[in-house]
């Protein structure tokens, strides 16, 4: 899919939770939500961008949660 | 096989329904006094009128109706009391204990006798030729009074020869057979709240005048039929009562417009519908109803239907009518086609809003079961997925927390990003009614809609923001409660959760989120916003009504959040008269949803990856289901393009019309393989489609719909599905031919299944809707009635989470290129993408899709009133007439999104919310200017359609030569 688009997306995941006080919660909010809304497809495709591109474009906090959650956000199947 | 109840109308009133003559009273005192040497017993305040009804005795009237205040003026309803001179009207005079009344005596019928003369010396006897033959109270009344003569004669001056109005479509105003009333004037007032009627001249002058002497269609009228329904004559005639006749029976139904879900009775004449009449027992609507539900059906025996199945392999092939039975194989052999060469997730399915709950569980069960995937989506997910989302994060539940009459209890009606009077008009009519009763209003909307100033009508506040603000009027409004000290700290202290509150309330407080520092980004004087926070949080009970204003924006669901953050700060959650109440667009929005259509959720508003819920599912399903959510429908068209999303089972909705960013939706259609539509009509997706499934109307099947107030209420098959078969019967056809088994005889039994598997629906079934006569989710054991208003106690998630809700401008921002922003929205005789009320006479009042501008934007584009302008954003441009109109604030523009050729989503963009893809439809970017000639978009989409018209042509002719 687009990556683009896709980058768009998570960050503007990221900026609602970037307001949360509490760090961890932000990013524990980042990684559920792609987790619970994201097709796997979509997520795969963020996963490989992350570590091919380093996270180019995806604000620091979205990066952050992706890698500190990475297990959790692995296509299941 | 459950029966629907069918009535024989009775020839009594209107509607066939008891008339007590005057509304009820509530009260907790009782009187009791003597009728006829009966003893009756009714709430204080009550008419004599209404006593006597109540205790069997029918007083003769004819100004009087249980619809209306009384009004007095007809001397039919004269009764004697005892110890009391003179002969008052029994629909005014209100019971006192001990009173002993007399509703007959020769003296009484005399002075009955001697009214009933004189309006008959001035009325047509053409009782047997008269449309209201069989119906009418005034032959009713002569009948009762027994009139024998009129010794006047019938030569006097008179209004016999008085000119028909037959300018509005639906009905014709007689005023030949006028007794003047006033039923309609007051029904106009009082029910539907336009003040479009009056009575003008004086005297044997006197005369139902709409606007100033004008014909019905050049007043204000908004043809609800409120009139029509109220008239004890012929003269507020139905024209298809005029054609047809009085039906023979009738059953009621749901009406399958808005998410208001208005009950009405569809009376019939074997399976020809004569005309709609609002269900007074109706829940929702309590009689009332809009242009829309008690006219705007005759789309649904239109001849545009398409009533045979057809194929084809590429979408410029000819269409080939066919058998269901090779359509469906066709379809299937497909499916499964697809799935072999691009895999399990290459396949999905579009639940429609507009089916029955019946018929959503069950795309959403062969997408789950058959196609094997959770590639499910409905069309809520373009207008309240949002809601959904926002609502129980915060609440627990994505549900509106109130029912439509709670507004009565209201003191403070708080509008925000809903046009009601347009889109929710018998809501809006509740409404106003409690607004002319002195509740407050504060309205915040970019347009100065109707609500902001109408008769009796007047906003207190109106936050004219600038469209995609939302959040950022949200957080100034708290910023207001929590400096100012207006929390509803015991509430609040009680209710909800102390960490999330405290991080809230410092996030709010922090001066950023002032009026005065956001001032700049909404646009509203700091003072407005914080009067209208004030008045919220201490006018009394406040109540937030929101619509697709707040929903379709890049933070739509950070919105919610907002909306329902203000009534937990302020404790207006949990009783009457407040709550967080969003008004959903599409009938079934909330049952879609509620069904499991949402590609992460089975019913019930369960993840996916809780195992719990997929174990259960997967035993009574026999199958396994997946843990992972599916893909949204943009999802779905970004997956197309990318090659991964090939094949799509589409009920009921109009992605192309109604998605934005039409020509990347036209694209990913166009790179699909196979698309199988099942619609009404030859609607715009239709055109790529490769198969088509004929569906069947509201009127042709049996199921439920669930409106606004999460009510879930029956629809009855009034006649035979034109093509054959119900939607729902489609589905299981399909799921067989892909080798899965769907035993249901009948839509009850689905309901059963849900009933079983949802918790919140568990005490629901068909024989108690029937005995009901509908039903608020959650029903269950602990509620076995349903649940008008929720989280009364507690909230459904335990206590209540205050979130953060940060602004954050959109990205969809105004340029030098694109100075203007456009907004869209719909009208009130037209809905959604048009494709019901373009097929009927609705068009008189809406024929086309107009650019709404300010005269100062208007006049520095040399843009003029009627002329053509150019609308260009990034995504795309189209062409429309402008609207000079002060209704919008300079700098945005508004159009409607009816008609496809307008085009209105070639130019919104595919920006979505960020939680749950809802597209961004109320913020675009744009230039327009003055221009001669249709866009670009325009002429290729009429080659198309005019291509696409003769291919389904072809079919038609192919089959009348075979």
């Amino acid at each position: 899919m687009d990556m683009q688009n896709l980058v768009h997306m998570a960050n503007k995941i990221g900026d609602f939770f970037e307001a949360m006080p509490d760090r961890e919660e932000a990013l524990l909010g980042i990684a559920g939500h792609l987790h619970n809304f994201w097709e796997p497809r979509m997520r795969s495709q963020l996963l490989d961008y992350v570590d091919a591109e380093n996270g180019k474009d995806l604000k620091p906090i979205v990066v952050t949660a992706i890698r500190t959650y990475r297990s959790k956000l692995v296509s299941q199947h | 096989m459950l029966e629907s109840p069918r009535n024989i109308n009775s020839g009594k009133t209107n509607s066939g329904e008891k008339d007590f003559g005057t509304p009820r009273r509530t009260s907790g005192q009782e009187v009791t006094l003597e009728i006829d040497g009966m003893q009756v017993t009714v709430a204080a305040g009550t008419s004599i009128m209404r006593a006597a009804a109540e205790g069997g005795v029918n007083v003769p009237k004819l100004c009087a109706t249980d619809s209306l205040e009384p009004f007095g003026s007809c001397r039919l309803c004269l009764v004697e009391i005892e110890g009391r001179k003179g002969y008052p009207a029994s629909c005014t005079t209100p019971v006192e204990a001990g009173m002993k009344v007399r509703t007959q005596s020769p003296k009484l019928q005399t002075l009955r006798k001697g009214v009933m003369e004189l309006y008959i010396s001035d009325h047509p006897l053409d009782c047997l030729t008269c449309a209201a033959n069989g119906n009418c109270e005034l032959q009713d009344m002569a009948g009762v009074t027994g009139l024998r003569e009129v010794r006047y004669g019938y030569d006097g001056e008179n209004h016999l020869v008085s000119n028909k109005d037959e300018s509005n479509p639906y009905f014709t105003y007689d005023p030949a057979k006028c007794i003047v009333c006033n039923r309609c004037v007051r029904a106009c007032e009082e029910t539907q709240g336009t003040y479009a009627l009056t009575i003008s001249g004086r005297g044997f002058e006197s005369r139902v005048s709409p606007g100033q002497d004008q014909p019905f269609m050049d007043s204000e009228c908004v043809s609800c039929g409120a009139c029509v329904q109220v008239c004890p004559t012929a003269t507020l005639q139905e024209k298809t009562v005029i054609e047809k006749g009085q039906a023979e029976h009738s059953v009621v139904t749901t009406c399958a417009y808005c998410g208001v879900g208005c009950s009405f009775k569809a009376e019939m004449k074997g399976n020809e519908v004569v005309r709609m009449v609002p269900n007074k027992d109706g829940h929702a609507n309590e009689g009332h109803s809009c242009v829309k539900g008690r006219f705007a059906w005759g789309y649904a025996t239109h001849q545009d239907r398409i009533l045979k199945p057809m194929i084809r392999s590429k979408i410029t092939d000819p269409w080939r009518e066919v058998s269901w039975d090779e359509a469906l194989n066709y379809a299937a052999a497909e499916f499964k086609r697809i799935q072999k060469k691009y895999g399990r997730d290459s396949i999905g399915g579009i639940v429609s809003s507009r089916c029955t709950n019946e018929e959503a569980y069950l795309v959403q069960k062969l997408v789950r079961t058959v196609f094997g995937n959770n590639n499910v989506d409905t069309c809520a997910r373009v207008c309240h997925s949002p809601t959904g989302y926002g609502l129980k994060q915060t609440l627990g539940e994505s549900a509106g927390t109130q029912t439509f009459k709670s507004v009565e209890h209201s003191d403070v009606i708080m509008v925000m990003g809903a046009n009601p009077t347009d889109a929710h008009p018998v809501f809006a009519s509740r409404m106003k009614k409690r607004l002319s009763e002195g509740a407050k209003l504060i309205v915040i909307d970019p347009r100065h809609i109707d609500l902001v100033r109408s008769p009796h009508v007047a906003a207190d506040f109106h936050l004219q923001l600038k469209p995609g603000t939302n959040v950022a009027i949200l957080s100034a409004l708290a910023h207001v409660i929590v400096s100012e000290g207006l929390l509803a700290t015991e509430f609040i202290a009680q209710r909800c959760e102390d960490k999330a509150f405290q991080q809230w309330k410092d996030f709010v407080a922090l001066p950023e989120n002032s009026p005065e520092a956001m001032q700049e980004i909404t646009g509203v004087s700091a003072e407005l916003v914080r009067g209208a926070a004030r008045l919220y949080a201490t006018g009394g009970n406040a109540a937030i009504y929101y619509g697709l204003g707040v929903t379709e924006h890049a933070q739509g669901s950070t919105a919610v959040m907002g909306i329902a953050n203000l009534a937990m700060a302020t404790g207006n959650i949990g009783r009457e008269g407040v709550g967080v109440n969003p008004l959903r667009g599409q009938n079934n929005v909330q049952g879609s949803c509620d069904m499991g259509s949402f590609p992460h959720e089975l019913p019930g508003y369960r993840h996916v990856s809780d195992s719990t819920t997929r174990h259960l599912f997967e035993q009574a399903w026999g199958v396994e289901i997946q843990p992972e959510p599916g893909l949204r429908i943009p999802n779905m068209f970004d997956a197309a393009l990318d090659g991964s999303f090939m094949g799509l089972y589409c009920q009921g909705e109009d992605i192309v019309q109604s998605d934005p960013n039409i020509q990347h939706v036209a694209a990913a259609l166009a790179a699909m393989e196979c698309i199988v539509v099942q619609d009404i009509f030859m609607n715009e997706t239709a055109m790529y489609a490769h198969v088509f499934l004929p569906g069947s109307s509201f009127l042709e099947k049996d199921g439920t719909f669930t409106n606004a107030e999460r009510r879930i209420s029956r629809v009855r098959k009034v006649m035979p599905p034109k093509a054959g078969y119900a939607d729902w019967e489609v589905t299981i056809e399909l799921a067989q031919r892909l080798g899965y088994e769907m035993h249901y005889a009948h839509p009850s039994e689905i309901l059963d299944e849900i009933a079983r598997l949802t918790p919140t629906f568990h005490g629901v079934s068909y024989e108690k809707l029937d005995r009901l006569g509908s039903i608020q989710w959650p029903c269950n054991e602990a509620a076995p009635l349903g649940t008008p208003i929720m989280h009364v106690d507690h909230f459904v998630r335990g206590k209540g989470h205050f979130i953060i809700t940060k602004y954050v401008a959109t990205d969809e921002k105004v340029t030098r290129k694109f100075p203007l922003i456009l907004t869209t929205g719909r009208i009130l005789s037209q809905y959604n993408v048009g494709a019901q009320t373009r097929r009927t006479s609705n068009v008189q009042w809406h024929e086309q899709d107009l650019l709404e501008i300010h005269p100062h934007d208007a006049e520095e584009r040399g843009v003029v009133d009627g002329g053509w302008v150019s609308i260009h954003s990034r995504a795309g441009e189209t062409v429309l007439r402008a609207k000079v109109s002060e209704r919008m604030q300079p700098g945005v523009v508004y159009t409607t999104f009816h008609f496809p050729e307008s085009g209105a989503n070639v130019i919104t963009t595919e920006n979505s919310d960020w939680a749950t893809n809802c597209p961004e439809y109320k913020v675009t970017a744009v230039q327009v200017k003055p221009v001669s000639e249709p866009s670009e978009w325009q002429k290729k989409y009429t080659r198309f359609s005019k291509v696409q018209h003769e291919l389904l042509g072809k079919a038609r002719q192919s089959k009348s030569i075979a």
